[in-house]
C-alpha cells in the first residue's frame, strides 16, 4: 500500500469555478461530503483539509542561528495550494481512479503526488 | 579468412538474438523482481556472459529461456548482496520462488504477457509522450541508449538522463505492471498506439532513421498477436505495412517522389497483400476506429494501378468516416486534399478556407494551398504558398522539394504542366 497526496491547485483571484449560489454550495458540500465517505469506507481516507489562503502563510526559516519571520508564502506565485487530501492506494493507477472523482467532484484541477515516506521517523 | 568470416557471422546472429530476447528477457525479470532497473542490469549482465559462450558451444535452442535464468540467477546475486536487497529479496521471494521455471518458457505463455503489461506500463498517460517513446524503444524495442538518443536527434547523456527519470517515475509513483482493466483498456490502448505510430512516422521523415519503422512495425506484430481481439491494433499495423510498402518508390536520388509520381512498380506487394488482407479482416468485424479507416484509405491508394485510377470517392467517403470520429485539422486537411481529386482545385481551396486558422503554422497545409492555386493558373499567389510552406517546413526532404517547385514557378513563368502536391502525401 502506498500513500499519495492529492492537492487542489486553486489560481489567486479565480472564482469562476467556484459555487455562487446557496444552491450550488449546498449541492457542492454533498458531493464532497459523499466522496470522503465513500474514501473513508474503503480505507482509503488518511487525511484532508482546506487551507486558508496564502495571505494567511508565514515563512520561518533559519539564519545564522536566529529564526526569521516571514510574513506571506514561500514563492510569490499565482498558483497556490487551496487544500489535499492524503489517501492510501495501492498504485498509481489506483490514485489516479481517486483524482478523478475528487476533480469530478470540485470541478477543479489537482495534482496527485506519491509520498516518499509517509508516517512518523522511527530510529 | 573463412574462420574470421564466420565468426563475424556468429557475432552477428548473437547480436541479433540479443535484440529479439532484450523485451521478453526485461519483461520477465520486470514481472519478477518489480524492479525495472534491476530487469536491465541483469539482462545486460547475461548478455556478457552469453556472448563469451554462446560464440563458442553455439546459440541455446531457446535463447530467450537462457537469457531469462541466468538474468533471474544473476539478479538474486544482487540482491543477496546488498543491505537493501536482502529485505527486497524476502519481500519477493514468495514470487520468484512459485514462478515457472524460465528455461522452460518457449516464448509463449508468460513471456508474452509480460511483454503486454510492460508496454502499458512504458505508455501509461502518466508519463509524457517523449518518455513513453524512450521507454518502449528501449526496453521493448531493445534499442541501446544511444541508438534511441540518435533516433531523437538528443545527446546520448540527455536521452540516459530522460530514462532514469521516466523510470524514477514509474517507480516512486508506483505505476502498475499490468494490462488495464476492460473499462480502462480502450484509452490506454490509444496511448499505446499512437506511441508505436509516433516511433513509425520518426523514422518516416528521416530516412536515416529507417530502423524506427521497422521496430514499430515488428512492436505492432507483436501487439495484434497479444491482443487478437483489438480492431485498432491491427488497424494500426496494418496502416504501418501499407505505408511502408511504398517506402521504396518514395525517394529517388535522395529527393522525395510525391504519390502521384511514384514507380508503382517498386511497392513491395508482399506488405500490400498482408495490409489489405488485415483491412479486409477489419471490415468484415465492423467496428470501424481511427487507425482502421487510415489503414483502409491507405488500402485504397496501394489498390490502385495509377494515381489517375485511384479511387478517389472512396477515399473522400472514409475521410468523412474518419473526421466523424476524430475531428481534428489535419484530418480535415487531408480530407480537402482528397477533395481536389473529385471535385477539382476550387473546393480545395474553400475547404482549406475553413481550417486554414488552425494550421495557419503547418508546412503542409500551405503547400495545399499552392497546389491548388497552382491547379488554377495563380501562379503568383501558389508562389508566396509554397514560400510560407517553405519556410515551415521540418524536415530538409520537404525543404528541398519546396525549393524546387519554388524554383520552378520563377524561373519558367510559361509552365503550363502543373504538378500538384500528392493528395494524401507520398
Amino acid at each position: 500500500m502506498s500513500q499519495y497526496l492529492l492537492s487542489v491547485h486553486a489560481v489567486e483571484g479565480e472564482v469562476q469555478r467556484a459555487p455562487t449560489t446557496p444552491e450550488e454550495m449546498q449541492a457542492f458540500m454533498e458531493r464532497v461530503a459523499a466522496l470522503e465517505a465513500e474514501m473513508e469506507a474503503s480505507g482509503t481516507f488518511v487525511f484532508g483539509g482546506q487551507l486558508h489562503g496564502p495571505d494567511a502563510a508565514t515563512v520561518v526559516s533559519m539564519s545564522d542561528g536566529d529564526l526569521i519571520m516571514t510574513d506571506g508564502p514561500f514563492a510569490e506565485a499565482k498558483e497556490h495550494i487551496a487544500g489535499f487530501y492524503i489517501i492510501n492506494a495501492d498504485d498509481l493507477d489506483a490514485a489516479l481512479a481517486w483524482a478523478g472523482k475528487v476533480v469530478d467532484a470540485i470541478n477543479h484541477p489537482i495534482e496527485v503526488r506519491p509520498f516518499a515516506a509517509s508516517g512518523r521517523v522511527r530510529v | 579468412m573463412n574462420r574470421t568470416v564466420a565468426r563475424d557471422d556468429e557475432a552477428t546472429a548473437v547480436e541479433r538474438v540479443f535484440r529479439d530476447v532484450y523485451g521478453q528477457a526485461v519483461a520477465a525479470l520486470v514481472r519478477i523482481f518489480g524492479d525495472i532497473t534491476l530487469a536491465e542490469d541483469a539482462v545486460q549482465d547475461a548478455f556478457v556472459v552469453a556472448s563469451d559462450q554462446w560464440r563458442t558451444v553455439g546459440i541455446p535452442p531457446n535463447p530467450a529461456g537462457w537469457i531469462v535464468t541466468t538474468a533471474r540467477n544473476r539478479a538474486i546475486d544482487y540482491l543477496r548482496r546488498s543491505a537493501r536487497g536482502r529485505e527486497l529479496h524476502e519481500q519477493i521471494g514468495a514470487v520468484a520462488s512459485t514462478s515457472p521455471d524460465p528455461g522452460d518458457w518457449r516464448g509463449d505463455g508468460p513471456v508474452i504477457d509480460d511483454q503486454l503489461r510492460l508496454i502499458f506500463t512504458c505508455c501509461h498517460p502518466a508519463l509524457r509522450t517523449e518518455h513513453q517513446v524512450a521507454l518502449t524503444l528501449r526496453l521493448l524495442g531493445g534499442l541501446r541508449v544511444e541508438e534511441v538518443a540518435r533516433s531523437f536527434l538528443v545527446s546520448e547523456s540527455a536521452m540516459a538522463k530522460r530514462l532514469v527519470r521516466a523510470k524514477y517515475k514509474i517507480k516512486a509513483a508506483k505505476i502498475p505492471y499490468r494490462v488495464p482493466a476492460a473499462a480502462d483498456l480502450p484509452e490506454r490502448l490509444r496511448s499505446v498506439l499512437s506511441v508505436l505510430y509516433l516511433i513509425y512516422n520518426t523514422g518516416v521523415d528521416d530516412p536515416e532513421r529507417g530502423v524506427l519503422r521497422s521496430e514499430a512495425i515488428r512492436l505492432a506484430r507483436a501487439l495484434v498477436e497479444l491482443m487478437p481481439d483489438e480492431p485498432e491494433a491491427a488497424g494500426l499495423l496494418a496502416l504501418m505495412l501499407l505505408s511502408e510498402s511504398r517506402a521504396p518508390a518514395r525517394a529517388a536520388e535522395g529527393a522525395l517522389v510525391l504519390l502521384r509520381d511514384q514507380d508503382r512498380c517498386k511497392w513491395n506487394r508482399t506488405m500490400i497483400e498482408e495490409g489489405h488482407a488485415i483491412v479486409r479482416a477489419c471490415i468484415r468485424r465492423d467496428q470501424p476506429g481511427p487507425f482502421q479507416l487510415q489503414a483502409a484509405i491507405q488500402a485504397v491508394h496501394c489498390d490502385a494501378a495509377s494515381f489517375e485510377a485511384t479511387d478517389w470517392r472512396q477515399i473522400v467517403a472514409l475521410y468523412d468516416h474518419l473526421l466523424s470520429l476524430m475531428p481534428t485539422p489535419v484530418v480535415a486537411l487531408n480530407r480537402a486534399i482528397a477533395i481536389g481529386e473529385t471535385e477539382g482545385p476550387g473546393a480545395v481551396l474553400s475547404a482549406l478556407d475553413a481550417i486554414a486558422p488552425d494550421l495557419d503554422n503547418y508546412h503542409l497545409m500551405h503547400a495545399a494551398r499552392g497546389t491548388a492555386l497552382l491547379r488554377l493558373g495563380r501562379r503568383d499567389t501558389a508562389k508566396v504558398a509554397f514560400e510560407r510552406a517553405a519556410d515551415l517546413a521540418t524536415t530538409e526532404k520537404d525543404r528541398r522539394f519546396l525549393a524546387q517547385k519554388i524554383e520552378e514557378l520563377a524561373e519558367d513563368g510559361a509552365l503550363m504542366q502543373h504538378r500538384p502536391l500528392g493528395s494524401t502525401g507520398p
